[in-house]
């Protein structure tokens, strides 16, 4: 079996779990696109979830537009039921500095109030510069900062570190 | 910036929107996707996108439009803009040192953006070549010049119920001399692909150079509307009416207004447009303006989502040469 895989099986058993202790039977998948996405779907094939899947694009929530302006390859947000009183699963590939997910739990507090919101990605690759953590984390790496990893898929999903410095 | 195209950087990034000359299908594409992800805002709890937080718009309306002007002001304050909205009234002619005071003045606010309508052509764009470099000027519509935004919404309007520009056959009816709407669509269609665009209007509301606009000339709807997908009404202005170019508005509406008979030579899914405000009864039958095929609401829904994404675009490229400069 591949690596991202082996670490989506691991979230799998995690978050079964998890649900199960919080007496969460009916969870909503929120996939950050676009790794987050691909994931989400994994997970809500093995949790055999009927709810639908949901994709947040954070674009418009980042805070980092007065650098880099508008990513030019956005694809639209798809929330598709009432998020009032819902449990969320917000879903990631990595882990970072958090300022993803402050974006990502701005944006779905703009389509309601949600019950709960859980946290589960793919890798935790520590370096974060927000209080956020995850609930579920498929693994942890400690990575250098000058370090980029990326999800490439979605067929197959694969993990790819490189070193930036050495490139 | 590059010299002839004021409105694109040297990286060939959209800074300021002020005609379709000079960009290309990449450039109207982009525009084409962030509205398609902006549109669903309005559908939520909270319309509105922090996007540009801190950002301080000023429309500048140097002629009167109540739909533009209340469309980009929503388009701003769904991105958390603040709004400004200056009615100016101002003589026909641009008085340049008049209007760069009332330049330098907004300026000196701190704004971030102006969305210029003005009666003369080229207002935009002087407007544009004069402004402090961090700020973004869009064109609401100068003079007979250009209306690129409007020609957006209608673009991404026409997208969203035939995607293909490739196969299409649009027409577009009525007063092409004096439309700064037509100018913007034709060009806009041109650089999307489009190969089939026909203008159907009499001779006196057409161009004299209406051959090199890329377009086939119809003289009437019986012919220009066979079998097409789209049917563009174009407002036809009062002074037109009273002027000597059109015998009457019941003449008018006798040959070239869309009636529910001429639609039907049009393909069955056919859509109609119209830029707005219509006039019932002069270009536009009722039956067909409220009838099924007509989209003219949604255009008017697609123009916020557009504005935004169009204000999104070029505000955003302007923060990202600033910091390349500080390093």
């Amino acid at each position: 079996m591949r690596e991202a895989e082996l670490l989506i099986e691991a979230m799998t058993v995690k978050l079964r779990y998890l649900l199960a202790r919080r007496g969460i039977s009916e969870p909503a998948l929120v996939g950050v696109h676009t790794g987050g996405v691909w994931i989400a779907e994994q997970l809500r094939k093995r949790l055999d979830l009927t709810t639908p899947l949901c994709r947040l694009d954070v674009s418009f929530y980042r805070d980092d537009f007065s650098r880099i302006g508008v990513n030019p390859q956005i694809c639209p947000s798809e929330l598709p039921f009432d998020v009032d009183g819902r449990d969320l699963v917000l879903v990631d590939d990595v882990l970072h500095t958090g300022r993803t997910i402050r974006a990502a739990l701005n944006e779905l507090f703009d389509y309601g109030r949600p019950a709960s919101v859980l946290l589960a990605v793919l890798v935790d690759r520590g370096g974060r510069e927000l209080p956020i953590e995850a609930n579920v984390s498929g693994s942890r790496l400690e990575l250098p900062a000058d370090s980029h990893i990326q999800l490439l898929g979605p067929e197959p999903l694969q993990l790819l570190i490189q070193n930036v410095s050495s490139t | 910036m590059n010299a002839d195209n004021i409105q694109i950087d040297y990286q060939g990034r959209l800074l300021h929107f002020l005609s379709l000359e000079g960009l290309n299908r990449r450039h109207l594409m982009e525009i084409l996707d962030t509205a398609e992800s902006l549109l669903g805002v309005a559908e939520r709890r909270v319309k509105k996108l922090p996007t540009l937080h801190g950002k301080t718009v000023v429309n500048l309306f140097f002629e009167a439009s109540t739909r533009t002007r209340t469309t980009f002001e929503l388009a701003a304050k769904r991105l958390s803009a603040d709004v400004l909205t200056l009615n100016i009234a101002t003589s026909s002619a641009i008085k340049g040192e008049s209007l760069l005071d009332t330049l330098r003045n907004i300026e000196a606010m701190q704004c971030d953006m102006f969305i210029v309508r003005h009666g003369q052509s080229g207002a935009a764009e002087f407007i544009a070549r004069h402004v402090k470099p961090h700020i973004a000027v869009l064109n609401a519509g100068d003079g007979c010049h250009s209306h690129p935004t409007q020609a957006m919404l209608d673009v991404f309007t026409i997208h969203r119920h035939k995607p293909d520009f490739n196969n299409l056959q649009v027409a577009i009816v009525g007063d092409i001399l004096y439309s700064r709407v037509a100018r913007s669509l034709i060009q806009a269609l041109n650089i999307l692909g489009v190969t089939d665009i026909r203008v159907v209007a009499p001779r006196t509301l057409l161009p004299v150079a209406v051959n090199k606009l890329g377009v086939k000339v119809f003289h009437n709807p019986h012919d220009g509307l066979q079998n097409v997908d789209v049917i563009v009404m174009l407002r036809l202005q009062k002074e037109r009416m009273e002027g000597a170019l059109l015998p009457s508005k019941q003449e008018f509406f006798q040959c070239y207004g869309l009636t529910e008979e001429r639609l039907a030579l049009a393909k069955p899914d056919a859509i109609v447009m119209h830029p707005g405000p219509t006039n019932r009864g002069v270009e536009i039958d009722s039956r067909v303006a409220d009838g099924p095929q007509s989209v003219i609401l949604e255009q008017v829904t697609n123009g916020i989502a557009v504005r935004m994404a169009i204000m999104s675009i070029t505000l955003g490229n302007h923060a990202r040469p600033a910091v390349v400069d500080n390093l």
